[in-house]
């Protein structure tokens, strides 16, 4: 048992507290919609919301199936993980293909060399809600990491387009969430609203959970890039001027590879993660997202139309 | 006292820290931004890449350096018109405590967003402008603290650079909020002089006002007590959900789940299940981690029961000796947040806790004036930001306590049941309880 040293609320540590939220958000979810689903990334974050998700609902099975929306510019670490992940929970997975949305005509890749598909999987998103009739999906979507997300309810309305109307909120109080939608309208659920980078490596440290190796600080050959350090892929050709080089690094987030910039760090456990984003003077999106930097609002942007 | 700890016990030692919500108010330009952005920047919650974008966005602006102000302005439509228009939540973090802070900028749907960012938190940091003293508005913060039953307040005077720091200034201010509180019931509350441009007495004490002995901002925020009443009070747990096997040897498995919103609860409690009213035992408290001795607000769990009773979402396991009362004729004050007003006879669904009921309003008893406190017997609705006290018939009774006892059983929120917004705040009155 742990032992929190300050008086807290009845003793409990601020984990246990957003534990014990999440787990209220997720049952409330389930019990309201119809059809939720569970997105998840292989990413640190949805592997939390995993996790939590187990606690509302075992030893049931869990009320919904795990969607994963593959860019096909995945991280071979985080799809292994992914099918090793549901293959020990004995869940449903559903995966929605990017590539297979191109294939159909439904989005085009964008021009230039190695281009990013993050804003395409915001139309395969959208045809997988329409496709099964998702009414709800869960996310881990956290309002520390960029500031448009800071005002994002808990439950989150997308109108029957899939957008988001940030003048329009439903005011959220207490612990109520209002999960009321018309037909073809579904929401998005936050259940780690309220947690920082920290809260979450700290949760998977008292967990004991595992991720993705790329997390932890390994060797890998990578290009500079945007200001980033991309590692060398199917999809990151170095060009001809480009500084490539073997490197020490982790990442601090897991997405598309094209995008996904890794930093330099040695941090090989999780004791040194967790001291590495205690110290960390960048915010997570701010050192490996390139897609965020190109405008002050581009989340917000991307929000609108649909985007995770 | 045991020390619940419903996360497993960890392999490695866990962060020893708990957490405060709190919420802030004050009227357009008493520096509520510079505040809270002090707080961040002096406690590191801000990052390089952040620093970056708000020392160009400074420079946009016309001005020079950091203006911290602009780094809790959120969306793009308030970068354009220069003030921020909703709650935004902020995080930030010493060794001893995690802060969330509820942003509730100052101006035209002011009463809505202090009402819903006043709704979690555990105190509220009421700004007052030095120069000005106390206004009006910062009479309307107060109420409305008071009246979402915020348990500790804080007021911050701010600006002290600008009155030459000058104590006798301090002190008229804090006289003066003092008798207006206590007129509200309010007795716990704390007055820091501060200057959050420069830093004084935000998380540094202030060698400009030697004459001040309480503890800095931050410190305070660090050090005051978190104990809720909730947790002192009946046991209260809505269910939200049943939890069976999912298969083999304990497909009879069958646990009530939900959050604990009132007292605590032990295996062997004689409890009783709502609606039907069944006394039964708890036989154990499930969560993940495995049972637990006892459990208390406000955590999630599982409880199984000795005998089969009807139970499911929308009920609810009580303590036997004061469990609370059904009922279908709610008389409560509401905040109204829709931009139509409240109407009679139009349906609304109420939600509380786990239950949702169709609603009709009845009766508007009163409007109140948060300004005068002066109540208009004569208003025949409510306009978006106004407070009343109603009264609602419910289509099936819901198992309310008043708010003064218990904030998360004593509240609801009204949604439209035709544009499905969300309209009203809710907080439950007791027959013939006075109010401000
Ligand atoms: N001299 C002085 N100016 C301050 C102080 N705090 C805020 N200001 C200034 O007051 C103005 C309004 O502050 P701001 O934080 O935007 O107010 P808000 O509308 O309450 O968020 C800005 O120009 C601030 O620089 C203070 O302690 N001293």
């Amino acid at each position: 048992m742990t032992t929190p040293s300050t008086a807290g609320r009845h003793g409990l540590s601020h984990l246990a507290e957003l534990e014990s939220e999440a787990i209220h958000i997720f049952r409330e979810a389930a019990a309201v919609f119809e059809r939720p689903a569970l997105l998840f990334s292989g990413g640190k974050d949805s592997i939390v919301l995993l996790r939590l998700a187990e606690k509302a609902f075992r030893p049931g099975r869990l009320p919904f199936p795990i969607v994963h929306i593959d860019t096909g510019h995945n991280f071979p670490e985080a799809l292994e993980f992914r099918d090793r992940r549901v293959a020990e929970l004995g869940e449903r997975l559903v995966v929605a293909s990017v590539q297979a949305s191109i294939d159909a005509g439904r989005v085009e890749e964008e021009p230039g060399h190695d281009p990013s598909r993050n804003r395409l999987q915001t139309v395969t998103l959208l045809d997988v809600i329409a496709e099964r009739g998702f009414d709800a999906l869960f996310g881990g979507g956290r309002r520390d990491e960029e500031k448009a997300r800071a005002k994002e309810r808990i439950f989150s309305h997308r109108d029957a387009l899939g957008g988001w109307d940030p003048r329009n909120q439903r005011p959220e109080l207490w612990s109520l969430y209002n999960g009321r939608i018309r037909k073809g309208e579904h929401m998005r659920v936050f259940p780690i609203s309220n947690w920082t980078e920290l809260d979450v490596w700290q949760y998977i440290a008292a967990e004991v959970l595992e991720v993705p190796s790329i997390y932890y600080a390994h060797e890998r050959t990578v290009v500079r890039r945007d200001g980033m350090w991309l590692a060398v892929s199917d999809v990151v050709h170095p060009r001809d001027g480009e500084e490539v080089s073997i490197r020490v690094v982790r990442y601090r987030t897991v997405g598309d590879m094209s995008c996904t910039g890794a930093v330099a760090s040695d941090a090989a456990t999780i004791d040194a993660v967790i001291a590495e984003v205690a110290a960390a003077r960048i915010t997570e999106r701010g050192a490996t997202r390139a897609d965020d930097a190109f405008s002050e609002a581009a989340m917000e942007d991307r929000k609108r139309e649909g985007y995770f | 006292m045991v020390v619940l700890a419903p996360l497993r016990s960890a392999h490695r030692s866990y962060p020893a820290s708990d957490l405060l919500r709190f919420s802030t108010a004050g009227s357009v330009d008493d520096g509520k931004s510079t505040l809270i952005g002090r707080l961040l920047h002096d406690t590191k919650g801000i990052f390089e890449d952040q620093l970056v974008a708000l020392e160009h966005a400074t420079r946009r602006r016309g001005g020079d350096g950091l203006d911290l102000a602009l780094l809790t302005d959120g969306l793009r439509a308030e970068r354009e018109q220069g003030i921020t228009i909703d709650v935004a939540y902020r995080y930030f973090a010493t060794p001893r405590r995690k802060f969330i802070v509820a942003d509730t900028p100052g101006h035209l749907q002011y009463t809505r967003n202090m009402v819903t960012g006043s709704s979690t938190a555990d105190l509220t940091v009421i700004l007052v402008d030095a120069r000005t003293g106390v206004l009006e508005q910062t009479r309307r913060h107060i109420v409305i603290a008071a009246l979402l039953a915020v348990p500790r307040l804080v007021v911050a005077v701010n600006k002290m650079d600008l009155v030459g720091f000058d104590e006798t200034v301090f002190r008229s201010i804090v006289e003066e909020i003092d008798g207006f509180a206590g007129r509200l019931g309010v007795t716990d509350v704390t007055a820091i002089p501060v200057s959050a441009l420069h830093g004084d007495n935000v998380v540094d004490r202030s060698s400009a006002m030697p004459w001040f002995d309480g503890s800095p901002l931050l410190e305070h925020l660090e050090t005051v007590g978190l104990d809720s009443v909730e947790g002192g009070g009946a046991l209260r747990l809505p269910i939200q959900w049943v939890i069976r096997a999912a298969t083999g040897d304990d497909s009879d498995y069958r646990a009530y789940a939900g959050r604990i919103m009132g007292g605590r609860l032990r295996p062997g409690d004689a409890v009783v299940a709502l609606p039907s009213g069944i006394t039964t035992r708890v036989a154990s408290i499930d969560t993940y981690d495995g049972p637990l001795d006892e459990a208390v607000a406000p955590l999630s769990v599982a409880v199984r029961l000795t005998d089969d009773v009807d139970l499911g979402r929308g009920g609810v396991l009580a303590g036997v000796d004061d469990p609370p009362a059904a009922t279908r004729e709610l008389d409560a004050l509401v905040c109204w947040l829709g931009d139509v007003p409240l109407t009679i006879g139009r349906r609304y669904r109420l939600a509380h806790t786990s239950r949702t009921v169709l609603a009709v309003a009845t009766e508007v008893v009163a409007r109140l004036d948060i300004n005068t406190l002066e109540r208009d017997i004569a208003a025949p609705w409510l306009a978006a930001n106004e407070i009343g006290r109603i009264r609602l018939t419910l289509a099936e009774p819901i198992f309310a306590d008043r708010y003064r006892s218990n904030r998360a059983t004593g509240s609801a929120i009204l949604i439209d049941d035709t544009t499905n917004a969300t309209v009203g705040a809710v907080l439950v009155q007791g027959a013939g309880e006075d109010w401000p």
